[in-house]
């Protein structure tokens, strides 16, 4: 059993935990991710690890409320306990040779590409971030990203907070303004990682991304984290989860995260139904 | 007396009504059936079942003990040499081991051994409780890494010796692939829990949710004061064909298929894990795995199930019970097909129709055999324009696995082979690096349980001569 030391909602939807992880903690490194069940009948789920403490002995996860895990595990309190957590697992972030870096965030996956930021700051590069969010309620982490960036920009779907629009719009502007970037990590929904590659691909700028997708062991073993990487089959637990972006075949990967959207929508109205009864 | 010719048969669940649940096909000897069944034992001189036994169980002894009625005795016997004798007795492919050599088998159905062993195990495991009585610690420390039949069987023998043993396993819940992989109706996970509980009396401790080369690397063992390591890591990477649409909706390995199944209980009502209900399913390969995930794709309520496999019903890999047991519950068996292409469903007048992107159909082609290849089993050979469309909503891929990279990848000096296989030195399983002994699945490739536990066994004993050199002085 695992402790949930600190609990903290960042917005309605997203919730950060620090868990009591030490041997995880002692070895886990921006970009890899962690496995975990919330209790004895949960499914196993990858969550990208979002920060470390190796003194005591945490690890940082932030998740996106989307689903009957992540709901199960938002109703846990602090000081309660996950059944199990286990990781690091798969590739850290690749750092070498990089003087400057644009990080660019969607929606929770700024959770994840927060600690890339900083591992690049602290290496001693020069960072730009871009992160964007639907609207001003949902923006997470900003102070953070304030510290380890030399230029950050916030954009919101709606106008709301930061400038109005898509990431790729600054990305775009920065790039055609004479930003070399020696390369762009783009961590976040499918869907915007697949438009990032899309920009940087004229200007042949080494793009990173982070994939998440559907797993059950982590370790290399049942293959449900396929994805098709430059025509060749890839396993995201033991070869990414970063890949070259250039190479990634994001529309395969897109349909392949909804295999199960009809369970989902059966475990999130079960629990909703739940809840409501035991409000009554 | 005359010897009775056939063995007397283990009774088992109707196939129609088997095939609608995931309760254990066979349901074991009644003591009377078990005395009778060992009372067909000739109780030979030259015991050739010992010698086709991978660990090498004093047979006539235990199936003795049985005769007279001692089954707490033939318990004795067994545990001397196997650390997994209810697991055994199940899965093991007798009828190319001890039963082949048996010299009853020369004119009559040899001995029914493992359905004895099933039945012996059994018995002890459902009336002792006892604790063992416990081997005075040695001071030396060895770990273990995997919880599968070859880290357990290393584990078990290494207690029993008065080592202090602690097994290191990834996954949430011991037993590596009796758990995840084969399915409960094949080995109830009850049983697996047991034998695991029958270690931990012995004094192993075993640490789940720790992945070796990535929480713990095997250098930091030794750091740890850990004085030998014992890789058990099991297989790994699942493969597939490389055909067209393996990515769709629908596409699974058969790893993940009995992973989500067996592990994870898909199949129970209150499993928070998925696991697609489908219609019509096509697994492609002909070995155990692939039935096993036939007969599960059956037992979650699919209409059809195929095996396609490019060979001919003589050449399939699988044990023979396994195909018979399969086709009574209604498994079709598409021969001589190899998959060219997997179909998947497209609504071009509808992007959001919620079946785009899912499986279909699977499209195949007819081959024939031809000369033996150098194993002498007949090459399939594919006929062109022989191409047609099967159609089915899910495809398992059974073909095989690659070795694991992780230990690989972060262990400097443990050498492997081409194929991904961790070199070792036969009769002991030392690998090229120093204290670090393996054996399994890891060092093998896919094989069978009994393999990988007598390899187990094999490491304990180079274990021991290695950490506890005999003096001759």
């Amino acid at each position: 059993m695992y402790k949930i030391v600190k609990k903290r909602e960042l917005n309605s939807t997203v919730t950060m935990m620090d868990i009591y992880a030490p041997l995880v903690a002692k070895k886990a490194e921006a970009g890899q991710f962690i496995i975990l069940r919330v209790d004895e009948n949960g499914e196993r789920i990858p969550l990208t690890v979002a920060g470390f403490d190796r003194e005591a002995g945490t690890v940082k996860i932030i998740f996106q409320i989307v689903g009957g895990t992540t709901m199960r595990l938002n109703a846990k309190k602090e000081g309660e306990y996950i059944q199990d957590f286990v990781g690091p697992l798969g590739c850290a972030t690749k750092t070498d040779g990089v003087k400057k870096v644009c990080i660019v965030g969607g929606g929770v996956g700024c959770a994840i590409a927060l600690p890339v930021a900083q591992k690049f700051k602290a290496l001693g590069c020069e960072v730009h971030s871009i992160i964007g969010f639907r609207s001003k309620d949902l923006v997470i982490l900003e102070k953070e990203f304030a510290e380890c960036s030399d230029k950050l920009t916030i954009m919101t779907d709606d106008g709301s907070y930061g400038r109005q629009g898509v990431v790729t719009v600054p990305l775009k502007e920065a790039i055609e303004g004479g930003e070399n970037y020696d390369e762009v990590i783009a961590i976040g929904p499918l869907v915007m990682m697949k438009f990032v590659v899309a920009t940087t691909r004229p200007y042949g700028i080494k793009t990173t991304v982070s994939m998440n997708p559907i797993m059950i062991d982590g370790t290399g073993m049942c293959g449900g984290c396929r994805l098709t990487v430059g025509g060749k089959t890839k396993f995201a637990c033991v070869d990414g989860p970063d890949f070259d972006g250039f190479e990634v075949d994001f529309d395969e990967a897109m349909a392949r995260s909804s295999a199960y959207a009809e369970f989902e929508q059966g475990q999130r109205s079960e629990l909703c139904n739940l809840l409501n009864k035991a409000v009554k | 007396m005359a010897i009775q010719p056939k063995k007397n048969e283990m009774p088992v669940q109707q196939p129609l009504v088997r095939a609608g649940n995931f309760n254990e096909v066979a349901l074991g000897y009644t003591p009377e059936l078990a005395v009778a069944e060992a009372k067909r034992c000739l109780n030979c001189k030259n015991r050739p079942c010992v010698e086709g036994c991978p660990v090498n169980i004093s047979i006539p002894d235990f199936i003795t003990k049985v005769k007279d009625g001692d089954f707490e005795g033939a318990y004795g016997v067994i545990a001397e040499s196997s650390s997994l004798p209810a697991v055994c007795g199940r899965v093991c492919p007798q009828e190319t081991q001890c039963e082949s050599k048996c010299t009853l088998g020369i004119k009559f159905e040899p001995v029914g051994i493992g359905r004895l062993e099933r039945f012996v195990a059994d018995r002890h495991n459902n009336n002792n409780n006892s604790q063992p009585e416990l081997p005075k610690l040695n001071g030396h420390r060895v770990a273990v890494v995997g919880s599968g039949p070859s880290g357990l069987a290393c584990a078990g023998d290494l207690a029993k010796k008065g080592y202090k043993v602690t097994v290191f396993e990834a996954l949430h819940l011991a037993g590596g692939v009796l758990v995840y992989g084969i399915p409960e109706f094949r080995l109830p996970k009850d049983i697996v829990k047991k034998e695991v509980e029958t270690l931990k009396k012995y004094g192993v401790d075993v640490e789940t949710n720790v992945v070796i080369g990535k929480t713990i690397t095997i250098d930091e063992l030794f750091e740890d004061g850990y004085e030998a390591v014992f890789v058990g890591s099991g297989a790994g990477l699942p493969r597939f064909m490389g055909i067209a649409g393996e990515g769709l909706k629908g596409v699974y390995s058969a790893n993940e298929f009995l992973t989500r199944a067996n592990l994870m209980k898909a199949y129970e009502s209150n499993s928070q894990t998925p696991v697609m209900r489908a219609e019509s399913v096509a697994v492609v390969g002909g070995g155990n795995v692939a039935m096993d995930a036939a007969r599960t794709a059956l037992r979650l309520g699919a209409k059809k199930v195929y095996i396609v496999y490019r060979r001919s019903m003589e050449e399939l890999p699988a044990r023979k019970e396994e195909v018979e047991h399969a086709e009574e519950e209604g498994v079709k068996f598409e021969i001589l097909r190899n998959p060219v292409e997997i179909i998947g469903y497209n609504n071009r007048n509808d992007r959001r129709d919620p079946k785009n992107g899912f499986v279909s159909g699977i499209k195949l082609r007819r081959c024939e055999l031809g000369e033996p290849d150098e194993r002498g089993r007949r090459r399939p050979i594919e006929i062109e324009g022989s191409e047609y469309v099967l159609p089915v909503d899910c495809v398992i891929m059974a073909i095989g696995t690659s070795p694991n990279p992780l230990i690989k990848n972060t262990t400097k000096g443990l050498e492997v082979n081409k194929h991904g296989g961790i070199i070792v030195e036969e009769g002991t399983g030392a690998t090229s690096k120093r204290g670090v002994f393996a054996g399994g699945d890891a060092v093998t490739g896919a094989a069978t349980v009994i393999l990988a536990m007598g390899a187990g066994k094999t490491a304990a004993k180079a274990i021991d001569e290695y950490l506890c050199p005999k003096t001759n002085n």
